[in-house]
């Protein structure tokens, strides 16, 4: 008798793919050899056209959905929508979610040991962009066996690496679904992650990128950046309402040092926990790559132009609270595609939970994902 | 298929673009793919008329047509349509001239206001017509901006607008001989196609 949810898709294992010959990278240096790590769900039919690609965000990885113990308490990250009966149903879908290059959970990143030296890279690890990310992605792809996505589907800077793919790779998938996210960052955008980045390498823990060989790591300056981070995934309304401006000792210290604020307690915790568990370099490297993502920028800024050589039918949702990447800036993405004379259906989902919503089972949401998904046409 | 839609889908060429304002479910457009191989988009604003869009498989943009039609690109569709809508827009003039910059052609149906039973009714009672048709009291209705066809017609007269079709129905959207004889006193619903 399994312990978990009916819809859920039960216990996973993690698979691991190594690949020899060298990636080049849009940094001009190349990845002579690397992992990829990655999870699957749901079977590959014998036509071999209904694997969906599952493209995570910043702090992300390849556990996206089911448990990979009967212990673990918490499933995947996007398991609201990955599972039997779900929006991305894996009694149709084969599911593919990988952890990207330059991860902290199991592909090659900057922790790895770098064969050249017989070090980890740490600071020389190279900056990954999302379109080296999709090249990744593209070759495991091969391996796999799958010619064609379905879909490529993301949330955030997973739904930039979607965009990527149908631009990118524009035969290689049916429908590229792209959720809460944005054509490339404002300045706003960069200078939240800069706050990030400066928070980090301003640690004094942080041995400018090699705190593995000090036997540290730069704890307080990841807090940080994930505290900043958190701030602008969730909404002033979603705040207040689950903080508002509630003491957790009922009344004011007049100091600096305590927690007061419920909502301190929360960001502090949040950060803490996550600087456990997450690696600096590459908390650095997401970031960039949000920064640097512009496609546009090839066809002098003209993102119509750059959707042109698109084939993939496109669904793009954002959420009315988000402002991170707010709705307008998916409707930007909307706008080119429909200059670019592309099949799009947009929606803007009202949602009081900011950017965490697309994570989240939102009815409206969850529905017309399911709707959409459902119609992608598969072998038997 | 609703009887206006089944006499609009007539006047739509295969495989050309179409944009639909306020699509409603999509009925229209999901019948101009399967049969007319036509690139049709539609808009909308009501969340389960946009879910069933997307069941149906028809490109469906949430977007709210009386704020602003600027993202769509001058000459950029063969029609633009608009079913039912133009009397709930606020701004039915720039709706109209927005529909003729965006397409080559414009398709639209309204209710006319000057059909008999509505003058009946407000001659008789006094009161702001409500039927089976139009079932709204005049403080919570969303049809804001009530027209004949003769004031469309003088609209369009007006901004220099050519009038290609005209068809006069009833509710069912039958046409009856009659409403031919008197369009504005015995036609209930309007529908139009103009172009610039």
């Amino acid at each position: 008798m399994s312990r978990f949810p009916a819809d859920s898709v039960g216990l996973v294992t993690p698979q691991r793919q190594a690949f020899t010959e060298p990636l080049p990278l849009a940094c001009g240096k190349a990845l002579a050899q690397y992992e990829l790590v990655y999870e699957t769900y749901g079977s590959l039919n014998s036509a071999g056209d209904n694997a969906v690609l599952i493209c995570h965000a910043l702090s992300g990885h390849h556990h996206a959905a089911g448990y990979h113990s009967i212990e673990e308490r918490k499933p995947g990250w996007w398991d609201a929508c990955i599972g039997p009966g779900k929006a991305i149903d894996t009694n149709r879908f084969f599911v593919v979610s990988l952890n990207n290059l330059g991860g902290c959970h199991g592909s090659t990143g900057p922790s790895s040991i770098d064969p050249a030296t017989g070090k980890a890279y740490g600071a020389s690890f190279p900056v990954m962009t999302v379109e080296d990310w999709v090249n990744s992605q593209a070759r495991l792809a091969d391996v796999l066996g799958i010619g064609q996505w379905a879909a490529v589907v993301g949330g955030s800077l997973g739904g930039m690496q979607a965009l990527q793919w149908a631009i990118s790779y524009p035969e290689r998938l049916r429908h590229c679904v792209a959720i809460a996210t944005a054509p490339k960052l404002s300045a706003q955008n960069i200078a939240f992650n800069e706050v990030a980045r400066q928070a980090i390498i301003t640690d004094p823990d942080f041995h400018n990128g090699d705190y593995a060989a000090f036997g540290v790591i730069p704890k307080r300056g990841l807090m940080l950046a994930r505290m900043v981070g958190h701030i602008t995934y969730l909404s002033d309304d979603s705040m207040g309402e689950k903080f508002g401006r509630e003491l957790r000792n009922d009344q004011l210290n007049y100091d600096f040092n305590s927690v007061e604020f419920q909502v301190e307690s929360y960001l502090r915790y949040q950060g803490q926990e996550f600087s456990g568990r997450f690696d600096a370099n590459t908390y650095l490297l997401m970031t960039k790559a949000l920064d640097y993502f512009d496609p546009a920028a090839a066809h002098a800024g003209n993102l119509a132009k750059t959707f042109e050589q698109l084939q993939a039918q496109c669904l793009i949702m954002s959420f009315t609270t988000d402002w991170r990447f707010s709705p307008a800036r998916s409707r930007e993405i909307v706008d080119a595609l429909l200059a670019a004379r592309k099949p799009v259906s947009y929606l803007e989902i009202e949602a009081a939970q900011g950017h965490d919503a697309f994570l989240l089972p939102i009815p409206r949401y969850i529905d017309a994902f399911s709707s959409y998904m459902n119609r992608i046409e598969v072998s038997p | 298929m609703r009887a206006d839609l089944e006499i609009i889908q007539q006047w739509i060429k295969p495989a050309s673009r179409v944009l639909d304002l306020g699509c409603g479910d999509g009925e229209l457009l999901h019948y101009l793919n399967q049969h007319k191989q036509v690139q049709g988009y539609g808009l909308e604003i009501d969340p389960d008329k946009i879910a069933h869009c997307v069941r149906q498989g028809v490109s469906v943009i949430e977007q709210n047509m009386d704020k602003s039609l600027d993202n769509f690109a001058d000459n950029s569709f063969d029609s633009v349509v608009m079913t039912q809508a133009l009397q709930a827009v606020h701004y039915p003039d720039r709706v109209l001239e927005d529909m003729l910059r965006i397409g080559r052609e414009a398709i639209l149906t309204f209710p006319n206001f000057a059909h008999w039973r509505c003058r009946l009714y407000l001659g008789l009672k006094g009161r702001m017509p409500v039927s089976e048709f139009m079932p709204y009291t005049w403080y919570n209705t969303p049809n804001i901006h009530f027209c004949t066809f003769k004031d469309f017609e003088d609209l369009c007269r007006q901004r220099s607008i050519k009038v290609l079709d005209r068809l006069v129905v009833d509710q069912t959207h039958q046409s009856r001989w009659f409403s031919g004889l008197w369009p504005n006193l015995l036609g209930e619903v309007a529908i139009y196609r103009v172009t610039r």
